[in-house]
């Protein structure tokens, strides 16, 4: 066992952890977050993905033990304390964005990511800039537009028109 | 934190919410993490399973040994086949097409012979999650290896290895549908003998694994002698029934339950050996046991779809005009029967005449076993099989009469005057104009300016070429009339039930026995009920999925929800209005006949200022100090709905491909489809179905396979092999509607779940041909790699089967049997 200290969505943690614990089962099993999901044992699906000091990750691909002296951030920690949502869980409410939601939390924390990289991506960068997540409900169309709607509302300028017919 | 916006409001009319985009209800826990997926579940004293599995796709086991798996750190039981072998029973298989089916036998833990990679051999019962896994490896299982069956037409012939050796052959069933025979068209020989022209295919369908993103769950807490299933399921209902009698635990000791539930698209349409498995495990240690599945145990062995070998002969004469159409099936069953597996090709059955106005039909499937995992169910169900086969020879019979695709579907297509129309295949298809889709959707993709493209491109020789492709499709949903499917043999009905509470306060809670895995039942339903019964959207909660909650119920699959479940709910809600009016009356002191029912408001016509409101009535029930003598203190109902038909969605779906002819990489430039569906409750929603389902079709055209090596390994065993296509791989979708209500149901709803996979797929491979057909290709396999495509243009011939199937990249050494690694014509196999 090792002792790590990690603070999750603001509250600080001590543990002991078996040095093989995945931070995905950490976050899950004994924090009980169990809003960060695990699709796949191949780091393809990005359902977990979390930030860790700010960067988005893969839960599964993050040893708990490397987390140790991090700040994790997860799903359930982005709205507001008031309960104000965080402007790309809006977003995906706004325009459809999810389906079952599985892929949901780990397709908001990856697009927080990568509209802090690029404010403003076109619809191309969105739909590589969210490769590494994946998502069987949507065809993905309505999860490009919330991405940039929210991009939007996080520079506080308008949207562009939705590029859909039935927009 | 609830998010709601207001419908928009008609000056003098109250609002109506069908018809709105509304936005989710389910979001919110969604959007938040705040959900109840199966394996967030721990109760106290709960126990772990992992499952051992079989590593070789066909043999005798000889030998178990548990002994160092039983001492392992965190351990508490380990059980083989043999444990359970007299309680196991047989899971389900619900449709016996045949009178003289086969069925096997489907244990859910090996006794003495393992028949398809992945089937479960013993199971780990261990006080972590971690300790079950540890101890996997520890079990040590002796095999003694027969000869894997992969081949369904090698499967098929005398003297053939047998998957079930205590069976006479491989074949399960053999079906037919004669649309003379039965009464629907001609006489096929007879069609085919006087044709002008007749074009035969053989295509592949390819197999696939429906790949829902959350893998499934069971929870099971045994009560006394109660238990409460919790599971990933679509289908609760049924699984209560079905676990009940697999297990004989008495139904009503038996509570199932599917919490969130994280997709499905018929993968989760099943009952899986390890909701058994924990059953009987709980069952023993009297324990709460939970089972979570990795990935790569979900594609392995979660049931997968489609596997089809069609032969299709199609016969018109030079004109144009279709005389006939025959198709034989081969359908891989795999190793055994889950609960629809002979069903699903059984279903295709009806749609192979798609749109068309055939003479003569004559269909035969064969359902075959093989030593891999188990068919059953997804997204289309046979539906996207006949889909493909029908557009797909139609094309090939344009080029053989040289005339345009268009132009031939034109001349054969049923004409928007002549519905209802009986086909050849005996159905009667309800509404649509399938003229009008296809104009709808060629100005939306800007057609006359793509095909002005193609001709330049093809003049310059252009490296890239464009190809367009149509399908223009119909499908048989809304599952379906309780007769028809007891014609059909299938083991139960296809009705739905739904009730409505009225609560005290004037909320109402809507009860529907059609259990959503990400559809947006709670919002569409709530939409339907706000309507009914004039109350805001925001006062309907909308249960589902517990079977101590929701006692009847069918569940979701086949676009059945809202064509059949909405119908239920929206005939409660009309049984709620009737007996609130009775009430009304009363304490109007009127009248029922006097009163009007608007915005949920009872009024004496002609009395303004007047009125008592339906959740007024509500609270009034709820204290029952007034109310008519010799009438029950309630106003809620319930409604079981039998729809009287299927309803057939159709619509045109056409994509424009770029094709590089010298890499064979193919991407797909515009996407654009016009579905009818009937009446749209809510845009939003049916928009975003239309989305995935596309996502899906495009993906078996492009991306998905599962690949068996020769010894029968699923080399496609993990999210790294098996493509689900990313947001990169697929384009921007542009979609449209045209609106004919489906007149036989009282919402006017067709179903809209599965229209975009049962209509995409060929469009894609059309597209694919019509840039390439000049340089000598008139099919490629799906799906489309690049390596096809190079292939298919190098050397003729569909491009083969997956050429490194049987390298090291894909999971081992290579055999002469290795499925395909080129066509017959090729000299350029893979690393041989």
């Amino acid at each position: 066992m090792s002792q790590i200290s990690v603070r999750v969505d603001g509250v600080s943690y001590s543990d002991d952890v078996e040095p093989r614990t995945l931070l995905v089962h950490y976050l899950r099993e004994q924090l009980g977050k169990i809003g960060t999901v695990v699709g796949c044992d191949t780091s393809n699906c990005g359902a977990c993905t979390v930030h860790l000091d700010g960067e988005a990750v893969k839960s599964c691909t993050v040893l708990a033990v490397q987390a140790d002296g991090s700040e994790v951030t997860t799903i359930e920690g982005i709205a507001a304390s008031d309960g104000t949502l965080h402007p790309m869980q809006k977003a995906f409410h706004e325009m459809h964005g999810l389906q079952c939601g599985f892929c949901t939390p780990g397709m908001i924390m990856a697009a927080i990511d990568l509209v802090g990289d690029n404010p403003d991506p076109s619809e191309d960068e969105v739909r590589e800039g969210i490769e590494g997540n994946l998502c069987r409900c949507t065809g993905y169309q309505n999860i490009v537009r919330a991405v940039q709607q929210a991009a939007h509302e996080m520079q506080g300028t308008a949207a562009p028109e939705p590029t859909g017919a039935q927009a | 934190m609830t998010v709601t916006e207001e419908p928009t409001v008609t000056a003098g009319a109250p609002a109506k919410e069908v018809g709105q985009p509304r936005k989710r209800k389910e979001d919110t826990r969604l959007i938040t993490g705040r959900t109840t997926w199966t394996d967030n579940m721990v109760l106290p004293g709960m126990l772990h399973l992992a499952i051992v599995r079989s590593p070789v796709a066909h043999a005798r086991i000889t030998n178990v040994d548990v002994s160092a798996a039983q001492q392992s750190q965190g351990v508490v039981a380990v059980y083989t086949g043999r444990d359970f072998a007299e309680e196991q029973g047989s899971l389900p298989c619900a449709w016996p097409v045949t009178p003289d089916m086969v069925n096997p036998g489907h244990p859910s833990i090996a006794v003495d012979q393992v028949n398809h990679v992945g089937e479960a051999v013993a199971v780990i019962v261990a006080r972590s999650k971690v300790a079950a896994q540890d101890a996997v490896e520890l079990v040590d299982v002796d095999y003694d290896q027969l000869p894997p069956v992969l081949d369904m037409e090698e499967a098929i012939k005398d003297g053939a290895e047998l998957v079930h050796s205590h069976l006479e052959s491989n074949t399960s069933f053999h079906f037919v549908f004669d649309g003379g025979e039965a009464g629907a068209a001609g006489n096929t020989d007879q069609a085919f003998a006087e044709a002008d022209v007749v074009v035969s295919r053989r295509f592949v369908q390819q197999r696939l694994i429906p790949s829902f993103m959350e893998p499934r769950s069971v929870v099971v807490q045994p009560q006394g002698d109660n238990y409460t299933l919790w599971s990933s399921t679509q289908i609760p209902h049924i699984l209560r029934v079905m676990a009940a009698m697999v297990t004989g635990i008495p139904e009503h000791k038996l509570r199932v339950i599917a919490p969130d539930v994280g997709g499905g698209f018929g993968g989760k349409l099943n009952v899986i050996p390890e909701e058994i498995l924990s059953l009987l495990v709980a069952r023993r240690l009297r324990k709460p046991v939970k089972w979570t599945e990795t990935r790569s145990e979900s594609l392995m062995t979660a049931h997968h779809g489609r596997d089809q070998i069609q032969y299709i002969d199609i016969a018109a004469d030079r004109e144009g005009n279709v005389k006939g159409l025959r198709c034989r099936i081969l359908a891989d069953m795999g190793a055994y029967l889950r609960l629809v597996t002979p069903g699903v090709p059984i279903l295709g059955a009806f749609m192979f005449v798609g749109i068309y106005k055939f003479p003569a039909y004559r269909f035969e499937c064969d359902g075959v076993f093989t030593t891999k995992t188990p068919t059953d169910a997804y997204r289309g169900a046979g539906r996207p099989e006949a889909t493909f086969a029908i557009e797909r020879i139609m094309d090939e019979l344009a080029v053989e009469l040289d005339l345009d695709p268009l132009e031939l579907r034109r001349k054969n297509w049923i004409n928007a005057a002549e519905f209802p129309f009986t086909t050849a295949a005996g159905l009667a298809y309800d509404s649509g104009d399938y003229e009008a889709a296809t104009q709808q959707a060629l100005e939306l993709i800007g057609y006359d300016e793509l095909r002005a493209e193609q001709r330049r491109r093809r003049e310059s020789n252009d490296p890239v070429q464009l190809g367009i492709g149509f399908s223009t499709f119909t499908e048989m949903c809304g599952l379906a009339p309780s007769r028809v499917l007891g014609s059909l043999a299938y083991g139960a009905g296809g009705w739905e039930q739904a009730s409505i509470r009225m609560l005290p306060t004037g909320k109402v809670e809507v009860v529907t026995g059609s259990t959503p895995h990400g559809q947006g039942h709670e919002t569409a339903w709530s939409q339907l009920v706000a309507d009914e019964l004039g109350v805001p959207f925001e006062d309907v909660e909308v249960l589902h999925g517990d079977t101590a909650i929701s006692s009847r119920g069918m569940d979701t699959y086949g676009s059945r929800s809202l064509v059949v479940g909405g119908v239920a709910v929206v005939k409660a809600a009309e049984k709620v209005v009737a007996k609130a009016r009775t009430i009304a009356a009363h304490l109007l002191e009127a009248s029922e006949d006097d009163l009007d029912f608007t915005g949920g408001t009872f009024s004496v016509r002609g009395t303004p200022g007047t009125g008592v409101s339906i959740q007024e009535i509500a609270l009034a029930t709820f204290a029952a100090h007034d109310y008519p003598e010799g009438i029950e203190p309630s106003i809620d109902a319930e409604a079981t709905y039998d729809p009287v038909n299927f309803s057939f969605p159709h619509g045109t779906h056409i994509c424009a491909m770029d094709v590089d002819t010298e890499t064979g990489m193919v991407k797909i430039r515009k996407y654009a489809c016009v579905d009818d569906v009937g009446k749209i409750v809510n845009p939003l929603i049916v928009e975003g179905q239309i989305h995935g389902g596309v996502a899906q079709g495009i993906a078996q055209a492009l991306y998905e396979e599962a690949v068996y090596d020769a010894d029968g390994n699923l080399t496609t065993g993990s999210f790294v092999d098996y493509l689900v296509p990313t947001a990169a791989d697929l384009p921007h979708f542009d979609t449209g509607n045209t609106v004919h209500e489906a007149p036989g149901n009282p919402i006017g709803a067709k179903g809209v779940g599965e229209a975009g996979c049962i209509a995409s797929t060929p469009a894609v491979v059309n597209a694919a041909l019509d840039a390439v057909r000049h340089l000598g290709v008139s099919d490629i396999r799906m799906p489309l790699t690049p390596e096809r495509v190079w292939r298919a243009i190098q050397e003729g011939g569909d491009g083969g089967d997956r050429a490194t199937a049987g390298t090291t990249a894909y999971g081992g050494a290579q055999t002469e049997t290795t499925a395909g690694v080129s066509t017959d014509a090729s000299s350029l196999g893979g690393d041989r």
